[in-house]
């Protein structure tokens, strides 16, 4: 059992994302978070002071600790963006994106 | 219908649903503004169309009362009475001369403000989880218990493959049975609570035959997965380098104090955790409404004490949907004869008030049961993250009670920076309470989320001029919000 097939969903047809340029499926209507979760990735961010890997934990927008860069904009919570075709996701080292380029790149 | 008074509700949730519809039934224009892409809050929070699910309520509970919502909601938005305004996430409402500003950001950037002006407001903005820390909460896989369920009913994820939940309250039960029927494993729900308690307020709950069916069926689809139950033991630690690998759980004693030699070590990776609801009352708070401990406090009719503001659900105390649904239709039948000049007739909703009453007093009674177990703060070590945005440690924390005289949550936060991140304290805040002995009160934030300065400077300046929200002269600028850099 999953959860798909639990609630007899049909989605539509998967599509490609990239996770720090790995290609990474996703399904349309998923949060990047859901996207990431379903490819079995727990964590996207390192913290500013001590760099420890965070994802998500409040779920719902509350807490902060699941942003992520998506297509360059910095501190996107994964929780409330959804994915589209293509997107270019980005871990995030401490306040910006890993490498610390913000706007452009990708 | 442009003649029509304009009632503004903020939240798709049960009580502004239950709002919406008893006001637009009678003759007020409602404006439903949600952060949501769906109406339905968190209780009813449903998945993405494009998931295309079909059987939804594989995940849900009360799945008669959603539809009879949703399907309110459609009639009423077909008639062109209502407008549900998703994507909206409010950050503040202001009193202007003859009327309320709801001021928004559209979501999911959130760079861009709209303002909806009403001539009433209600707030139902619900509430949010609390999760006390341990050792290790903040790995990744550690999850709260409503981020998972809110995770599997929207996005139709599961956090991982084998899952403990664990900590206390009403919400452990679905939680559970939802990731167990969605093929997650459960390896154990611990809860912190004993069911000797529960039974003891048997008076308050026989009361409700409807909730103890419910306790009955959630035992059977507990059974019925094979979920382990470990009543009266709490999480301990979470293990793991850069991943949860593991948890150690103990059993407590009566007092709630763990009783040694009992604890051990789960393998999973995920761990889905919550102690309980808080409620959202930022946008309250900033109009000047009073609270009553951390809720907003309302009158019979769920008037604030601010002449145009209603308050219901979760916001005004957390009590669950149903109680949400009864508060949400007391407050738009008020609101829909208040705003129209008429005097309302309370016993016209006199089923709503009985609904209301009969799960307060189940709320009540819950409450007792669901404390989280004596000393848990005592037990959180020197060296664990309390603020997990400012990575503040509960020794920090500690010493700017014991050493530096911190004796309320905002002298905390300006010694240690704990409630100074990007989530302003509304994770950290209970724990620093339980460690500094302050009382856990109402954060005073005079927005109820980060706003962009363009956003702020695009506000036109109101003619007879009330002060700007978060002004040099308003209360509690944190320097820490984007705004107010």
């Amino acid at each position: 059992m999953n959860p798909l097939e639990l609630t007899r969903a049909r989605p539509g047809r998967p599509f490609t994302v990239t996770l720090d340029g790995r290609p990474v499926e996703a399904l349309p209507g998923q949060t990047v978070a859901a996207t990431l979760w379903a490819a079995g990735v727990p964590a996207w961010r390192t913290t500013r002071g001590t760099g420890r890997p965070r994802g998500v934990f409040c779920g719902i927008g509350v807490c902060f600790d699941c942003l992520v860069t998506v297509n360059g904009r910095a501190n996107q919570r994964a929780c409330l963006v959804p994915v589209h075709p293509g997107d270019a996701i980005r871990t995030q080292e401490g306040t910006g994106p890993a490498g610390g380029t913000v706007q452009g790149d990708e | 219908m442009s003649e029509r008074v304009h009632l503004a509700v903020v939240g798709a949730g049960p009580a502004g649903l239950a709002g919406a519809l008893a006001a637009a039934s009678r003759g007020v224009r409602v404006t439903l503004v949600d952060a949501g892409d769906r109406a339905g809050g968190q209780f009813y929070r449903q998945p993405a169309p494009a998931l295309n699910a079909r059987r939804p309520q594989a995940l849900h509970h009360q799945w008669r009362t959603w539809r009879r919502l949703a399907d309110g909601l459609a009639r009423h938005t077909e008639a062109g009475y209502l407008t549900h305004l998703t994507g909206h996430h409010v950050w503040c409402v202001q009193r202007e001369s003859d009327s309320l500003a709801v001021h928004a950001l559209l979501g999911p950037e959130q760079e861009e403000g709209v303002t909806v002006h009403a001539d009433a407001v209600l707030l139902a903005t619900g509430g949010y989880e609390r999760v006390l820390p341990f050792p290790g909460w903040t790995l990744p896989g550690v999850v709260t218990a409503g981020g998972a369920q809110a995770m599997l009913k929207g996005g139709l994820v599961l956090p991982g493959r084998t899952v403990v939940v664990a900590g206390t309250g009403p919400l452990l039960l679905p939680v559970a049975t939802g990731l167990a029927a969605a093929g997650a494993r459960v390896a154990a729900l611990v809860e912190s609570a004993s069911p000797a308690a529960l039974l003891r307020r048997a008076p308050g709950l026989a009361a409700q035959p409807g909730k103890l069916a419910e306790g009955v069926w959630y035992a059977g689809l507990l059974a019925r997965h094979r979920v382990p139950v470990l009543a009266r033991h709490t999480v301990v630690a979470a293990h793991g380098t850069d991943r949860l690998t593991a948890v150690t759980v103990a059993a407590l004693d009566r007092t709630g104090r763990i009783r040694p030699g009992t604890a051990r070590r789960i393998p999973c990776d995920t761990l889905a955790v919550g102690h309980g609801m808080l409620p959202h009352t930022d946008l309250a708070e900033t109009l000047g409404c009073a609270l009553a401990g951390t809720a907003v406090r309302v009158d019979a009719e769920q008037r604030t004490d601010v002449p145009g503001v209603w308050a219901a659900g979760e916001a005004t105390g957390v009590g669950g949907a149903a109680l949400a649904l009864a508060e949400g239709h007391i407050a738009g039948r008020s609101a829909a004869a208040r705003m129209r000049g008429t005097v309302p007739d309370p016993p016209a909703w006199a089923a709503a008030d009985r609904a209301r009453t009969r799960h307060r007093a189940f709320s009540t009674a819950l409450d007792t049961v669901y404390a989280p177990p004596a000393g848990w703060a005592e037990r959180i070590p020197d060296d664990t993250v309390v603020c997990r945005c400012e990575e503040v440690t509960a020794g920090e924390v500690r010493t700017a009670a014991r050493t530096l005289g911190a004796t309320d949550l905002r002298s905390a936060k300006l010694l240690t920076r704990a409630g100074m991140g990007w989530c302003q304290g509304r994770m950290c805040a209970p724990a620093v309470a339980g460690l500094t002995g302050c009382p856990l009160t109402a954060a005073r934030r005079p927005f109820a989320r980060p706003v962009p300065l363009g956003v702020l400077a695009g506000l036109p300046d109101a003619p007879d001029g009330p002060k700007a929200p978060g002004a040099p002269e308003d209360r509690a600028a944190d320097d820490s919000s984007p705004a107010q850099q």
